[in-house]
């Protein structure tokens, strides 16, 4: 065979694989921007139309669950970026007793991750009286083995001579952390900041158990609700609904195409 | 030193108590509540031996989610780390718009599982779902995918490499922009092959690559139930309950918290493994870097 054809051959196939994978979303979409007579068979000329989106945006509280999730994700992402980089520095820069076995049950969050207790942690919810509360959601995944874990490595990688330097002109602990480690680590910061405002923004089980009112529900437990609804909310309200969901996240992805890649790969490299 | 082990431990004193709480502190009552009843209104918790680890052998239902989960497993860890492969070795070439192919490839991995979900339903709906419109073309009948026992947990699993295969693409592509062109071309000036260079070149310096994907891959094999909620709810007839599944309907439809516990044992011990094996792994085979 002769290289020219293995080359046609290969990205045929690369095409037909990529057209493949965006067909469900393609169809999502179609559905979404045309009107419900249109939803079960395709023509090319079918009217396009927006009224899908502002149909389902009426039929659920989905601004209130847009604002619990965005409370949700960023209050969950602040914690773990404070409580996360002071572990960090102590595992990166201080001697102590215990530390490689502290460090290994900080690890061990990576495996056995709370999204799995969940009988345990709503039993801890209930008790503490935060059952349906947007922190009930966010609190058992405050402190992330895995923010931990990632800027200890980074802060391994400054050199001990710029920690020395600002030691020795007086620098308290808070403005070496503050002034040093920080600003050097700030890839690692928007890295795993991607991630967890993604993994969260996604979280659905978790959410669901310890949920029950409009109030805290976010919006994939409201997206959840509205489209089991034997109401007979039409296919084209529910795609509409799943793409408004989704398009923070999406439209944050295709504009930010590189640093997003690039992110999941900085967290992903151990 | 000491005065170094005070500051340190005023740093982790948050982080401590947050993981002591919610993480470490609920796998120990977890294993603990396995040896108790499940307490009913005023009837406390009693100690029960293993009664509920013999409840859990005698558990139809357990094993066939365990067997599900063995083979959802087997299905989804090989064909998303499969296409993922294939994906990033097309996209590293200098393909015209490979810009667009590694969209097209990434893009289901920034939707929520529950919107990917919905989006599949709609997909596999008999009679009209895309599935069925082109079957239609070909004349073919309308097919119920999800709705039946022998397809189903196939037609999940799909739903779970569609959702992963980019993702570990981009490892892979990472990888393999890391291997150094002089590489390939001594092997190629030896005489091999395009297959003979991935076989003997490529493939191997994607070891390490190949375990960190494997690893999430088994992880999430066990972990993400999204999809099942609302596609199937576990059904038709357990064919697609997952353990983890299981573990939520036993846990919050039957509200048997005890035997929950028993469940999440069970799934802290698989994912328990899967780190040890990680770690001899890892140790073993990657450190030639």
């Amino acid at each position: 065979m002769s290289a020219g054809l293995d080359a046609l051959l290969i990205r045929v196939g690369a095409w037909a694989l990529a057209l493949i994978w965006l067909a469900p979303l393609a169809y999502a979409v179609w559905t979404a921007f045309h009107p419900a007579a249109y939803e079960t068979h395709f023509a090319l000329l079918a009217p396009i139309t927006v009224e899908n989106f502002p149909k389902a945006w009426v039929q659920a509280p989905f601004a209130r669950y847009f604002l619990n999730t965005i409370l949700l994700v960023t209050s969950i992402l602040g914690v773990q970026l404070v409580v996360g980089t002071l572990a960090a520095f102590a595992f990166a820069r201080l001697q102590f007793a215990g530390k490689s076995g502290l460090f290994a049950l900080v690890l061990m969050q990576m495996m056995v991750m709370p999204d799995i207790l969940i009988v345990e942690n709503y039993q801890t919810m209930r008790a503490l009286g935060l059952v349906d509360t947007i922190a009930g959601i966010g609190l058992p995944y405050m402190a992330s083995g895995f923010a931990i874990f990632l800027l200890r490595q980074t802060f391994l990688t400054i050199p001990r001579e710029l920690d020395e330097a600002a030691r020795m002109e007086g620098a308290s602990l808070r403005h070496l952390i503050l002034r040093v480690y920080v600003p050097l680590a700030k890839p690692t910061y928007i890295a795993f900041g991607l991630v967890s405002v993604s993994a969260h923004w996604n979280d659905f089980i978790w959410p669901l158990i310890v949920t029950n009112s409009v109030e805290a529900r976010p919006l994939t437990v409201g997206l959840s609700i509205f489209s089991a609804t034997d109401s007979g909310v039409q296919w084209s309200v529910i795609n509409a609904a799943t793409l408004m969901t989704s398009a923070p996240l999406l439209l944050g992805f295709l504009i930010f195409q590189r640093q997003f890649v690039q992110s999941f790969l900085r967290a992903g490299i151990k | 030193m000491r005065r170094q082990t005070l500051t340190a431990w005023a740093l982790l004193l948050p982080a401590a108590c947050l993981l002591v709480v919610f993480t470490h502190g609920p796998v120990l009552r977890t294993v603990l509540a396995t040896f108790y009843t499940t307490p009913h209104g005023r009837l406390p918790a009693k100690f029960a031996g293993f009664d509920n680890y013999a409840h859990l052998i005698a558990d139809p239902i357990f094993w066939q989610a365990l067997r599900n989960n063995l083979l959802y497993a087997g299905l989804t860890i090989p064909a998303s780390m499969g296409l993922a492969l294939v994906m990033a070795l097309l996209v590293n070439g200098r393909m015209r718009g490979r810009g667009f192919l590694r969209m097209a490839f990434f893009t289901p991995t920034v939707l929520p599982l529950i919107a990917v979900a919905n989006i599949w339903i709609f997909f596999y709906q008999p009679g009209f779902g895309l599935i069925d419109q082109i079957r239609g073309l070909f004349g073919l009948g309308a097919t119920n995918l999800l709705g039946q026992g022998d397809s189903a947990l196939y037609a999940v699993a799909a739903v779970a490499v569609w959702k992963e295969a980019g993702f570990f693409m981009i490892f892979y592509l990472a990888a393999l922009q890391a291997i150094p062109q002089s590489l390939i071309e001594a092997a190629r000036l030896e005489g091999a092959n395009a297959l003979q260079i991935f076989r003997r070149v490529i493939w191997p310096l994607l070891t390490p690559t190949t375990l960190f994907v494997a690893v999430n891959a088994v992880v999430n094999a066990f972990r993400l139930v999204d999809h099942i909620y609302q596609m199937t709810g576990g059904g038709p007839n357990n064919a697609t309950a997952l353990l983890f599944y299981y573990l939520y309907q036993v846990g919050f439809q039957f509200w048997d918290t005890a035997y929950a516990a028993t469940l999440t044992t069970v799934l802290v011990v698989v994912l328990g493994l899967v780190s040890v094996g990680q770690f001899l792994f890892l140790d073993r085979k990657v450190h030639y870097q």
